[in-house]
Order: C-alpha cells, then sequence, then structure tokens
C-alpha cells in the first residue's frame, strides 16, 4: 500500500544548508496566515504561503440569509474598509431586485467609500511601518485615522463596522452640517498625510532598503492577475473606478496613480498616493452632491429576485478590483454568493518576488502586496 | 472557597489591609512606641561611659550627626559603596531607569501618544517599577531542549559584564570604581564579552529565531569593533595614556571633540550598533525573528537582559563622555560648602555643630559629577532619539557600513591625529 502524500506534506531530501522557518501564524511579522521560509544564511530559497487560519465562511453563510439581512455579516471579512467590501454585493443586489438608487444617495456612497479606503490605507500604513521598524510611523496613521473614525461615525453611527449601504441607497440620510465638518477634516487629513513623505517616504533609510527588493515586472503582474496597488506600481494602468465606473465615478475626475518601478517601494507609495486622491474625489463629490433629496428607495420586506439569474459586480476597493458573483433562483435568500477578493490575487505573487531575497526583506516584501489575510479567508 | 468563611478572599483581605494601613502606622506611633517607652522606663537600664541608657539617649546617638557623619563618611572611603552605589551600580542603575523613563516619554510625545501615564501619580513614573515587579512575578519557562546550564547562566553574564563595563567609567575626580591603568583596553576586553554571551544565550536556547538573532548579534558586534577600537585610537594617541581618568584631566580646555570630529561620529554610530538600537536592531527585529535572541528568553531572564542592556547603554554614553566631551571637565557652579558648618553655627545660646566629618562631598566631586551627569544625559537623548525617525537597516547594509565606511572614516580620524600630534599643536596631556 502506497501512500499519496499532499505536495505540501511530501518528504523532501535533507540539506543541512537549508533551515525551515514557520513565520507565523504566531509571529510579529505574519498577519493571521502562516508564511513557510526556507532560508539558506540569509537567503531565501523557497516560500510557501499558508492561508486559512481565520475562514470563516461568509460565502456559506449568505446562503441562508436574505438579502438584507447578509449586509451586516458580509463586510466582516475586511472591517476597516467595510464600505468598499460591501459594495459589489449592494450593486448585485440593485440589479437582481430591479430598484433604481437615488442620485443623492449615491453620492453619499461614493463619499463613504473613499473614507473608508483612506481608513484601510492608514491601517495598512501603520502595520507597514511596524514591519520596517519604524515605531513613529505606526503612531502616526493611527493616530489621524481617527479623524475619518470620528466622520463615518457621525455620518453611519459606527466606527468601523457601518453596515450603511443597503440594496436601494444607504442607511440613512447624512447629519445636519455634515459637508462643512467633512470638508474641514478632509482638508486637514490630507495636511497631515503629505507630512509623511518626510519622516517615511523620503527616508534615506527606507529607500535604500525597500528600492529594487521584490520587483514584480509588468508581464508577471498581468500574468499573476494582480489588481489593485500591486498592479499600478508596476507600471499597469488600471483602475475601475476609471475603467468602469460605477455609481457616479464617471462625473467626477478620478487620477490614477501609476509608478513603474514594481519594487516595494513603489508599491507601499501608490497607495499613500491613492489616499491623496480620494481627498480629492471627495471634495469634488461633496460639491456636486444634490444638496436634498431622498436616500434609499424604499423595498418591500423579504424582497425576492424574478427568477434563476447571476450578476457579477466589481469595485476598486482600497486593495485592488473586488468583484461578487450572485446566483439567485427566485426565492428570498440568495443560491451563491462568490467574492473575488484582491488579497488572494496579490498574495499568488508572493512565493515569485521572495525567491531569492534577504530575510530582512520579508517584511516588507510581503506587507506591500497590500494583503489582507481575512479578506484572503473569507 | 472555605467552608469557615465562605465569602473570604485573600486578594480582598490585602486589599483592606492596604486600606487600613495608614491608621495602623498611625496608631502604632501615637499608642504603641510610647507604650514602649513606658515598659523601657519602668525596667532597670544598664549604665554606658557613666550615663544611663535610656531609650532617649539611644535615639540620640542614632541622630546625633556628629556621631553619625564619620561613620558614613568612613563607609563611603570603602570599596564596597564605590561599586555598589557611587559610581558604580547603583548610580548607573538609577541613570539607567531615568533613561527609560525619558525614552518612554519622549517618544510618546514624537508619535502624538501621552506614553506612560498612570502608575504613579505623575506622569507614570512608577511604571518601570511595575514593569519590573510584574517580570520578577512572571513564571520563568525554559525550552524543554535548551542547554540549561549557559541558558541560565547568558542573562546574568550580561549583566555582569555591563556592570564590569561601568567599573571603569570615572565619574568625577577619583570617583571610578577600577581605576587601572590599562583602562581602554580592560573597556575593550569587556566589549568583546558581549557576542560571546549573545551567541552562547542564541545557541542555547536551542531554537531558530534566537538561533539566527544570535548570529545578526554576532556579526554586527564583531564587525563594528573593528571601527569602535579603530576610531579611538586617536584620543589615545593625543593624550598618550589608556588611563581614562587621564584621559578624562587632559581635556580640561577643550574636549577632543573639537579636534576629531571625525572619529567622535564613527565612535556614535558604532555604539548605536553595539547597543542595538534603532536603526541598528536587528538581532531583535521583531518583524523578521520575533524577538531575536531573546525570544526564548521570559520572566526575569529577559528583565535582567534589559537591565543589562541600559547599564550598557549608560556606560557606552558615559565613555562618549569621557573620551570626547572632556569627561567631568566644566565651569565651576557648585557653590563652595558653607564654612559656618565646619566650625560651628552659633544660635543664640545654643552652638550647633562643628561637625566632623563635613563635607561629605567635596566641590570639586560634585561639580564634576554634575557636568558629567549633564553630558551623559545629553549623549542618552541623541542615542535614543534616532528610534523615532529611522526604520530598521539590512543586514548587508549594515556590514557594508562597518567594513567599507566606517573603517575608512576611522583612518582619516587616525590620521588627522597624527597630523596634529606631528605639529605639535597638541600632545600628551592637552592643549601645547
Amino acid at each position: 500500500m502506497t501512500f499519496i502524500l499532499p505536495p505540501g506534506l511530501a518528504l523532501q531530501k535533507a540539506d543541512e544548508r537549508i533551515m525551515t522557518l514557520n513565520v507565523g501564524p504566531q509571529h510579529p511579522g505574519s498577519g493571521h496566515m502562516r508564511i513557510i521560509v526556507q532560508i539558506d544564511g540569509d537567503y531565501i530559497v523557497a516560500c510557501d504561503p499558508d492561508p486559512g487560519y481565520v475562514h470563516r465562511g461568509e460565502e456559506k453563510m449568505a446562503e441562508y440569509r436574505n438579502y438584507i439581512t447578509n449586509i451586516p455579516h458580509l463586510e466582516r471579512p475586511v472591517i476597516h474598509d467595510s464600505c468598499n467590501v460591501l459594495y459589489p454585493y449592494v450593486l448585485g443586489a440593485e440589479e437582481l431586485l430591479g430598484i433604481e438608487v437615488p442620485e443623492r444617495a449615491k453620492y453619499v456612497r461614493v463619499i463613504a467609500s473613499e473614507l473608508n479606503r483612506c481608513i484601510y490605507i492608514m491601517y495598512w500604513l501603520a502595520i507597514y511601518g511596524i514591519f520596517l521598524g519604524h515605531s513613529t510611523m505606526f503612531m502616526w496613521p493611527a493616530g489621524d485615522r481617527e479623524l475619518l473614525i470620528d466622520l463615518m461615525e457621525k455620518m453611519t453611527g459606527a466606527r468601523v463596522t457601518h453596515a450603511h449601504f443597503v440594496p436601494g441607497g444607504v442607511r440613512n440620510d447624512l447629519p445636519p452640517n455634515f459637508e462643512d465638518v467633512c470638508l474641514r477634516q478632509v482638508n486637514y487629513f490630507e495636511k497631515r498625510i503629505k507630512e509623511y513623505a518626510a519622516v517615511f517616504y523620503d527616508n534615506p533609510i527606507l529607500i535604500a532598503r525597500t528600492r529594487d527588493t521584490g520587483v514584480l515586472s509588468r508581464q508577471d503582474a498581468i500574468r499573476y492577475g494582480t489588481t489593485g496597488s500591486v498592479l499600478r506600481a508596476s507600471g499597469v494602468d488600471y483602475d475601475l473606478r476609471v475603467k468602469e465606473p460605477y455609481d457616479v465615478y464617471d462625473e467626477l475626475d478620478v487620477h490614477t496613480n501609476v509608478m513603474k518601478e514594481g519594487d516595494s517601494y513603489a508599491r507601499s507609495k501608490i497607495p499613500w498616493l491613492d489616499m491623496i486622491e480620494s481627498c480629492n474625489i471627495i471634495r469634488q463629490a461633496l460639491q456636486k452632491m444634490p444638496k436634498s433629496g431622498s436616500v434609499r428607495t424604499k423595498l418591500k420586506p423579504n424582497p425576492k429576485t424574478k427568477g434563476l439569474e447571476s450578476v457579477y459586480k466589481r469595485v476598486e476597493s482600497g486593495r485592488g478590483s473586488l468583484g461578487c458573483y450572485i446566483v439567485s433562483d427566485g426565492k428570498v435568500e440568495p443560491y451563491r454568493v462568490k467574492l473575488s477578493v484582491p488579497s488572494f490575487r496579490n498574495l499568488i505573487a508572493l512565493p515569485n518576488l521572495l525567491k531569492g531575497e534577504k530575510l530582512g526583506n520579508m517584511p516588507s516584501v510581503y506587507w506591500s502586496l497590500n494583503y489582507w489575510p481575512v479578506e484572503a479567508d473569507r | 472557597m472555605s467552608v469557615i468563611a465562605p465569602k473570604f478572599k485573600l486578594s480582598e483581605f490585602i486589599k483592606s489591609l492596604l486600606d487600613n494601613i495608614f491608621w495602623i502606622i498611625l496608631l502604632l506611633v501615637l499608642i504603641g512606641l510610647p507604650a514602649v517607652f513606658m515598659i523601657l522606663f519602668v525596667i532597670e537600664m544598664p549604665v554606658i561611659d557613666g550615663e544611663l541608657l535610656t531609650p532617649f539617649l539611644a535615639l540620640t546617638w542614632l541622630a546625633d550627626p556628629t556621631r553619625i557623619l564619620p561613620v558614613v563618611k568612613a563607609f563611603m572611603a570603602t570599596d564596597i559603596f564605590r561599586v555598589m552605589a557611587f559610581p558604580g551600580f547603583g548610580f548607573a542603575a538609577l541613570l539607567a531607569a531615568g533613561t527609560i523613563f525619558v525614552e518612554r516619554k519622549m517618544l510618546a510625545k514624537l508619535q502624538l501618544r501621552v506614553g506612560p501615564f498612570y502608575c504613579g501619580k505623575f506622569e507614570g513614573i512608577l511604571q518601570l517599577m511595575g514593569d519590573g515587579l510584574k517580570l520578577i512575578s512572571k513564571e520563568i519557562i525554559i525550552p524543554a531542549k535548551a542547554d540549561k546550564p549557559i541558558f541560565w547562566a547568558a542573562p546574568v553574564l550580561f549583566v555582569a559584564a555591563a556592570a564590569a563595563f561601568v567599573a571603569f567609567i570615572p565619574v568625577a575626580p577619583g570617583w571610578v570604581v577600577a581605576d587601572v591603568e590599562m583602562g581602554l583596553l580592560g573597556v575593550f576586553a569587556v566589549i568583546g564579552f558581549f557576542p560571546i554571551i549573545t551567541i552562547l544565550s542564541a545557541w542555547s536556547a536551542n531554537s531558530k529565531f534566537p538561533f539566527i538573532g544570535g548570529i545578526r548579534a554576532l556579526f554586527q558586534m564583531v564587525s563594528f569593533e573593528i571601527p569602535l577600537i579603530l576610531s579611538l585610537l586617536g584620543v589615545v594617541m593625543l593624550t598618550g595614556s589608556l588611563n581614562l581618568s587621564e584621559i578624562a584631566a587632559s581635556q580640561s580646555s577643550f574636549p577632543w571633540i573639537v579636534f576629531l570630529p571625525i572619529g567622535a561620529i564613527v565612535f556614535f554610530i558604532t555604539m548605536l550598533a553595539e547597543l542595538e538600537r534603532i536603526p541598528f536592531d536587528l538581532p531583535e527585529a521583531e518583524s523578521e525573528i520575533v524577538a531575536g535572541w531573546l525570544t526564548e528568553l521570559s520572566g526575569m531572564m529577559y528583565g535582567l537582559v534589559q537591565l543589562g542592556t541600559y547599564l550598557k547603554l549608560y556606560a557606552f554614553a558615559g565613555l562618549f563622555v569621557v573620551l570626547f566631551l572632556g569627561g567631568w571637565n566644566g565651569p565651576m557652579v557648585v557653590p563652595p560648602f558653607p564654612e559656618a558648618l565646619l566650625t560651628g553655627v552659633e544660635m543664640g545660646p545654643v552652638t550647633v555643630g562643628p561637625f566632623p566629618g563635613l563635607p561629605l562631598f567635596d566641590q570639586e566631586m560634585l561639580n564634576g559629577t554634575l557636568w558629567f551627569v549633564l553630558k551623559t544625559a545629553g549623549v542618552i537623548f541623541f542615542i535614543l532619539l534616532p528610534r523615532g525617525v529611522f526604520p530598521r537597516i539590512r543586514v548587508d547594509m549594515l556590514l557594508n557600513l562597518g567594513w567599507s565606511k566606517l573603517i575608512g572614516l576611522a583612518f582619516v580620524n587616525i590620521f588627522i591625529a597624527l597630523g596634529l600630534l606631528y605639529a605639535g599643536v597638541l600632545g600628551p596631556g592637552g592643549l601645547q
């Protein structure tokens, strides 16, 4: 009787120069996952990312709840980016249920999703800072993030998990005087994040550490199917807000940040530039938004779809294009909900980027992929 | 839960005891002590020197400065005082504790935080004490496959080596624990011990992350010892002595940093690397190798290593001050000791004093200590500052810096020193 071992468990010929390190899941530099790293001295010879420690079955759960009660749990994969992770589901559900969204609600959604993008990127940036041993860059974004969290709290009533987008618009109208407060906070926020350049992005040690490390070429970036900041750092001009505008992005002037280097430095700088662009979008949206009107088309309780049909919608989240595929069979619950997440797509590039790198580059290359472990596991 | 007193909890009992401790002490003083004195008053007392030894007399003996001061002064002349209190371990530990407090608060201010805030009434000043208590009370876990004797010994050896380093630092004229002729050579010898202790600790833990951290520490310390030693040769040439007290005394007119700025910069950078401070904290890089060679240390073993690290930080800062910033030299700012206390002060009908044994410390020593502490605090501030500004560098960048750049700069510094020496501007003993 012969045992056929799965590839990960296959016995390998022992080489006494090679040391296998289990980086994670209980490791300060891994997040909720494990990276099996094989090192020869200080060089990484092989790397095997092993996600799946926080799998929560969000997609299966979605098959037992109706289109409205799916909202609070489907934003759990990325609670810091909860509006964006819910956005494709809401767009798809609207198409299936055949609802029109009021104009004002579309603008409110754009503002909320851009604010959420900034909140997510600040959290990501804080962890990127501490991965490089820069404790100031951990504390500054974590503190400045509060500005926007307070803004989201005013808007939705919740600090992190908002559950604000519903099929047919948003849950509540903006509070009075929100536009002024939002403009003031966003202006101050933009001023603050531009100061990060002095301490972080122009820091000579940071540049020396991350330049030309983990280089992802343009061809490889397209071949692996990476999205978002990773793709744009490799010189591909691809942003769903411009290429496939949803809601009112076609009425706004969105600039796409592209860098050609494809190294860790470029991948870490693109999200920061995206935040500045988000501030521009929020200011435009505040200006163009209708000052009054309905923000929600009311649904009847337990809405049903017409019959067997499916829809695929995708949006540009903080990490890249995030898709949601919904199949309905005419019942109250969706037949199948599938989230196509950017984190998992970006993680695919990791083994090839880390091969031949030094062990000291592992945290910066790994986290520059704009990867959120919980989202990849869903 | 006990059956006799079902609601009894030890923690609540201790809490109530602490709540009442003020009243217990008050009652002890108001009732207990008089009661003891009453009893002593009744029983027959011995006679010493023709005087009846009453409790009052015994207390007077203890509180009388003319009798107690010579004892204190005699104790301060002993070696044990120098080793334990000043300028040895106690003084260094006090400065190290201050360093930790300043580091936390300064970094917090830099990073828009408040830092330790609640422990102790003022700005979390007792936080370090709380941390120490926590570390002492924690369980010490030894890895099953560790080489236990060496693993136990390494933290103790680390503190011992750091304390030995402290012993060489002269704080004030004549105030040094080990005033040896080859002081600087002794310092080099002690610095050479740290990589050995680090690799012993890392290897004996028998774990992967400590092993990588230990190897990194070995790389770092060994490759930075060469520029460290070379950068100090300039000072030795100009002074003509290896005795740290003589080096400090030779800078009475000019500190050597004025003539040898390159040597001072090289020494400062190598100092950061030897201390494993950011940006050179590769052996403890937490996002790569957990906590490096400290990963398997727990409880007070970790605490001992931290204590050793901060003692080492003080000692390196002190060495920088002694070699480049003039040590204890500085303008006389401490007022002279009041003469009246030596001869006796007439306060109406009563004459207070004279006090034999005063002054405990002379004016030179107090002034020297003041300047030394001020300069050391300044150097420590600049050692702490990069932690808030720089990220960590990589091993190859570190070795490149150490072997190609710093050694070259150290040789430039040596040539500057030689030039100054043969031009006749400077020589042994300072400005010619």
